[in-house]
């Protein structure tokens, strides 16, 4: 393990650890903000239970970062005390969850990238990583399914839901690029067996999203170009920064607080 | 407290034996060694290890079964103790022993099967069923109707 650590440098494995805790975290949060207020309550304890799956995986993920940066920072101190800028998810988990039909959208979108993501991870060449992964993969193929299951039967449903679901997938498609967005970080990684390179995960995302959109019969918009800046730092939308006042709001008035 | 705590260190055997009237938090009916958690127990000089795997990564009862198997212990007179987190191999419901399995059908919980769906209603046994949510009142759960008797019904998702 120790082997492994030493394999790339500590910052490149930090921020990888980043944008996978941030990925589950953001998402994780904005599930929850759906906790009381969905349709029906099956969905709600559905929706509810997804983003305790997501918060488990973040603090696995938060907490092997703290430990590789090794300047005393929990998952905890990583969620609720770093700026906007600092976070590393990508784009689409930010984006406000709309109506029913577009968070479930973006939950589709996003569990099948997930579940190849960590597919991939479960033989990644450091132990820690692979141990992670082998966790929340049976998590995440769970969330994979019923995401599928739902926007099929809307997109395939009455004239209403059918709307719904194509106008969720116009306005959420451009995200869908910054998933396989490669930069130096990733083929270090890649390199050294640690983690797959995100372009490696596009054709295989393609054919699943393929097959699952002609069965919901919908169609994804014709864009050239894709939505990214998030998994970089460089630039999230203003409703990252939004979410986190309410997210972080309790540990900045008053740091340290327990119950 | 009159345990003593320089009584001879008791066996692992004897540790497992009482960590089997430890229940689960949620589901007291089985234990945390039914359930399959408890996934190694050593002693490392005079301090006694239990290595304890999670069934869901944000199951919240988690840390209450890591604070139930501490304080049950320490009643017994292990007085040194660590709970280690163990990832790996993954929980699956391959963990839950046949007891548990069978304590769980009683208790009105359909155990977990291969096939993606309960096999019979835990109350009238019928196999005419539908699956109302994936998911229920706590991670490891989804939510099931019978056709015959008309009763919803829990049952222990296959992980
Ligand atoms: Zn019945």
């Amino acid at each position: 393990m120790t082997g492994a650590e030493l394999a790339v440098p500590r910052e490149t494995l930090f921020e990888f650890l980043c944008r996978m805790g941030d990925n589950t975290l953001v998402l994780g949060h904005r599930l929850s903000e759906w906790c009381g207020h969905a349709p029906v309550l099956e969905e709600d304890i559905a929706i509810a239970n997804t983003a305790l799956d997501l918060i488990g995986q973040t603090q696995m993920w938060l907490g092997l970062a703290g430990t590789i940066e090794g300047k005393a920072r929990d998952a905890d101190a990583l969620a609720m005390r770093r700026d906007v800028w600092d976070f590393r998810n990508i784009l689409l988990v930010e984006q406000p969850n709309g109506d029913f039909g577009q968070t479930l959208m973006r939950q589709c979108l996003f569990d099948h990238w997930h579940l190849l993501l960590l597919q991939a991870l479960e033989h990644s060449s450091d132990a820690r990583i692979a141990e992670i992964a082998a966790k929340s993969v049976k998590e995440v193929t769970y969330h994979a399914e019923r995401s599928s299951e739902l926007v099929v039967s809307l997109g395939d449903g009455t004239e209403e839901s059918r709307a719904r679901m194509q106008a969720a997938l116009t306005l959420l498609w451009p995200y869908v690029a910054e998933m396989f967005e490669t930069d130096a970080h990733d083929t270090t990684l890649s390199e050294a067996g640690i983690a797959p390179t995100p372009e490696s995960l596009r054709a295989p995302y393609m054919d699943a999203m393929t097959a699952l959109l002609t069965a919901a019969t919908l169609s994804p918009p014709d864009t050239r170009t894709g939505q990214t800046g998030g998994r970089s730092g460089k630039r999230h939308s203003e409703h990252l920064g939004h979410m986190l006042t309410t997210m972080q709001w309790l540990q900045r008035a008053y740091p340290d607080a327990r119950w | 407290m009159s345990t003593p705590a320089s009584s001879a260190m008791p066996t692992l055997d004897q540790v497992r034996d009482w960590l089997e009237s430890v229940p689960d938090p949620e589901i007291p009916v089985i234990s945390v060694m039914d359930l399959g958690i408890v996934r190694g127990l050593r002693w490392d000089d005079d301090l006694l290890e239990v290595s304890v795997t999670p069934t869901y990564s944000g199951c919240p009862a988690t840390r209450v079964i890591a604070q139930d198997i501490e304080a049950a212990l320490r009643e017994k007179g292990v007085s040194k103790l660590r709970i280690r987190t163990q990832l790996s191999p993954p929980w699956t419901t391959d963990w839950l022993s046949d007891k548990g399995r069978a304590r769980l059908e009683e208790y009105g919980i359909a155990p977990p099967s291969p096939s993606g769906g309960p096999k019979a209603c835990p109350r009238c046994q019928s196999d005419d069923l539908e699956r109302i949510s994936q998911f229920g009142s706590t991670p490891c759960k989804a939510h099931w109707r019978c056709r015959t008797c008309l009763e919803p019904f829990d049952y222990f998702k296959c992980l």
